[in-house]
């Protein structure tokens, strides 16, 4: 098996089968536009997202307030580029963590073997008997809602399904030859994980990764809208929802543009990761 | 007979693990919830109290004992229905959440009369027509389902049938339920917006299930003899998914305890999940853990009983 060595490599190289199909591409393209906007949204906001910029509430679109104003009299446009902010930061954050620990983790695991697999992994599958938004309502309630609470609380949630996933990539890759010749050669356990399997599980692990990233907006986003996640004056798409909630029955587009921006990232990355190249997505 | 040996003992195996879970996330929950900065007694005795009043207090909770040893305490009140009593209103735990817990149920009962049938039917039916038009729908719409959070299905229910339709009050609770129309109008909206949620994933694992089984030999060899589609998939796939559809819906059914939370909050419906939100907002500890404890066992029972169908229907491990 070929190694990735240069990932961006593998958009150009149609012809080996890492094409990229139309669902894909226009996956992708929402997710850059979502992740330029987490970036550069307070550069372009048109008012300071605290700012009350009118003593109107919950009216309609206008040339003024693109999407309307608030609750208070707030832009909801601005709100909706801090949301972006919040809702993709909080979410990365805690996938790399939950992965990265995941990931090292289940490889250790794979290569060690023994009682050492066998603990961490009956210990690891215990946490996922609990449902992951009541594990986030119990953590909040234990220690109080603050960002590094979230990113930690959520990272946690998520680490042990990580944890089985790689597991199970990495036992498969681990009783093929090239790893029995490594370890014939005496490499040492530490070279095994980082030079024969990581390579070998990258890319389902990527895929894994994007799944469980939107399962971390859709928990976060939860835990906001039952007012225990990003707490004000700040405010992730799911506390955007929350404001509002009284504007639903006006069918206010306070309520409908955080929830178009939620499901607009969520769905996307998960035709794009549905849509992937096979080549990247089943290596093992 | 080795064969239904390997069985009961892999049974038993799935059941022991079950215990051993239950026990480890009971841990979880009692020491997360002790986590809470503050002292109970103090919070409880309010900032004016003395000294000495807290320190009563603390000895008359227990609260002065080893957390190991209150654990088990707590654990062995929870086997014998003791739950404890709340430090908000001081009534029984258990008293508080009787009524809760039977109007959850009816909310989950309700949602899975609705959803089971319709999702066996729409998940077949995708498989059977796999590539179609309709199976292309189902699948999109599906997966943009299971992509957005309960709250956002709910938030749109209420636009569409409440706010647009104007059909259904846009909240349960507090409107009338004297007549069966106006109970039937109150449950609608709950009912709807769960059954989107657990519908979504179960079609999608059933249509999996039964294209599993329709790409094995014996299906193909079905057709070569020149069975139609619809005898292909009835009389000799579905047969064999059936273990997997179970587990399916099962598993599916676990998204309740998730998706249960965000419904009785945003409808404002009394059960259990609503209680518990409640509780975490005024940090009402006896309260939370019970709850919690109560979601965990019936989150385990549902994926326990979705593994032992899996083990109990493949019948390579029955004889």
């Amino acid at each position: 098996m070929k190694t990735l060595s240069n990932p961006l490599l593998l958009i150009s190289h149609a012809h080996h089968g890492y094409a990229f199909n139309k669902v894909g591409r226009a996956g992708l393209a929402v997710i850059i536009f979502w992740g330029l906007i987490a970036i550069f949204g307070p550069l372009i906001e048109p008012y300071p997202p605290g700012q009350i910029a009118s003593y109107d509430i919950f009216t309609p679109v206008s040339a003024e307030h693109w999407m309307g104003l608030d609750y208070l009299g707030h832009d909801v446009f601005s709100r909706v580029l801090m949301g972006a902010r919040y809702t993709v930061g909080i979410a990365l954050a805690s996938v790399f963590l939950a992965c990265t620990g995941g990931v090292i983790l289940g490889m250790i695991a794979a290569v060690a073997g023994g009682l050492f697999d066998m603990i961490l992994s009956r210990l690891l599958d215990a946490f996922n008997g609990i449902p992951s938004l009541l594990f986030g309502l119990v953590a909040v309630a234990a220690v109080g809602s603050s960002i590094p609470v979230l990113v930690l609380t959520l990272a946690a949630i998520y680490l042990p399904g990580s944890y089985r996933f790689a597991r199970a990539l990495a036992v498969n890759v681990n009783t093929m030859d090239f790893v029995t010749v490594a370890r014939a050669r005496g490499e040492k356990t530490p070279y095994l994980i980082l030079r024969e399997i990581f390579p070998n599980i990258l890319g389902p692990v990527l895929a894994d990764l994007g799944l469980r990233f939107v399962f971390i907006v859709l928990v976060l986003s939860g835990l906001s809208f039952l007012g225990l996640g990003v707490q004000p004056p700040n405010a992730d798409w799911g506390a955007l929802v929350r404001e509002n909630v009284e504007g639903l029955s006006l069918g206010a587009p306070a309520i409908i543009f955080p929830c178009i921006a939620i499901a607009s990232l969520t769905i996307s990355v998960n035709l794009f990761i549905d849509n992937l190249p096979t080549k990247i997505r089943d290596r093992s | 007979m080795p064969g239904s040996l390997t069985l009961w003992f892999l049974v038993l195996q799935r059941l022991g693990i079950a215990l051993l879970t239950l026990l480890i996330v009971s841990f979880a929950v009692f020491f997360a919830t002790e986590l809470l900065p503050g002292d109970v007694a103090q919070i409880l005795l309010g900032q004016a109290a003395t000294p000495e009043a807290v320190a009563g207090l603390r000895h008359a909770m227990g609260l002065d004992e080893p957390a190991i040893l209150r654990f088990f305490g707590w654990l062995a009140g929870l086997v014998h229905g003791d739950l404890g009593t709340s430090y908000v209103n001081k009534m029984p735990v258990a008293q508080l959440i009787g009524d809760r817990l039977i109007n959850s149920l009816k909310l989950a009962g309700v949602t899975t009369v609705v959803s089971v049938p319709i999702s066996l039917l729409m998940g077949i039916a995708a498989a059977m027509w796999r590539g179609s038009i309709f199976d292309r729908v189902i699948s999109t719409l599906t997966i943009s389902l299971i992509s957005v959070p309960e709250f956002l299905v709910a938030t749109l229910s209420v636009l569409v049938f409440a706010v647009w339709l104007g059909w259904l009050p846009a909240l349960s609770y507090g409107a009338d339920t004297s007549s069966f129309t106006a109970l039937l109008k109150a449950y609608a909206m709950p009912v709807i917006t769960l059954s989107f949620v657990i519908s979504a994933q179960m079609i999608r694992m059933t249509r999996a299930a039964v294209i599993e089984t329709i790409n094995t030999p014996y299906v193909e060899m079905a057709l070569l003899k020149g069975a139609s589609r619809r005898r292909m998939v009835l009389g000799h796939a579905l047969p064999n998914a059936l273990g997997p559809i179970a587990n399916a819906i099962a598993l599916s059914l676990s998204y309740l305890v998730g998706g249960v939370i965000i419904v009785e909050t945003i409808f404002n419906y009394p059960g259990v999940a609503k209680l518990m939100v409640d509780a975490v907002s005024t940090r009402d500890l006896p309260l939370i853990q019970s709850c919690a404890m109560i979601f965990c066992v019936s989150y385990l029972s549902l994926i326990t009983l979705a593994d032992l169908i899996a083990i109990l229907s493949n019948p390579r491990l029955r004889h």
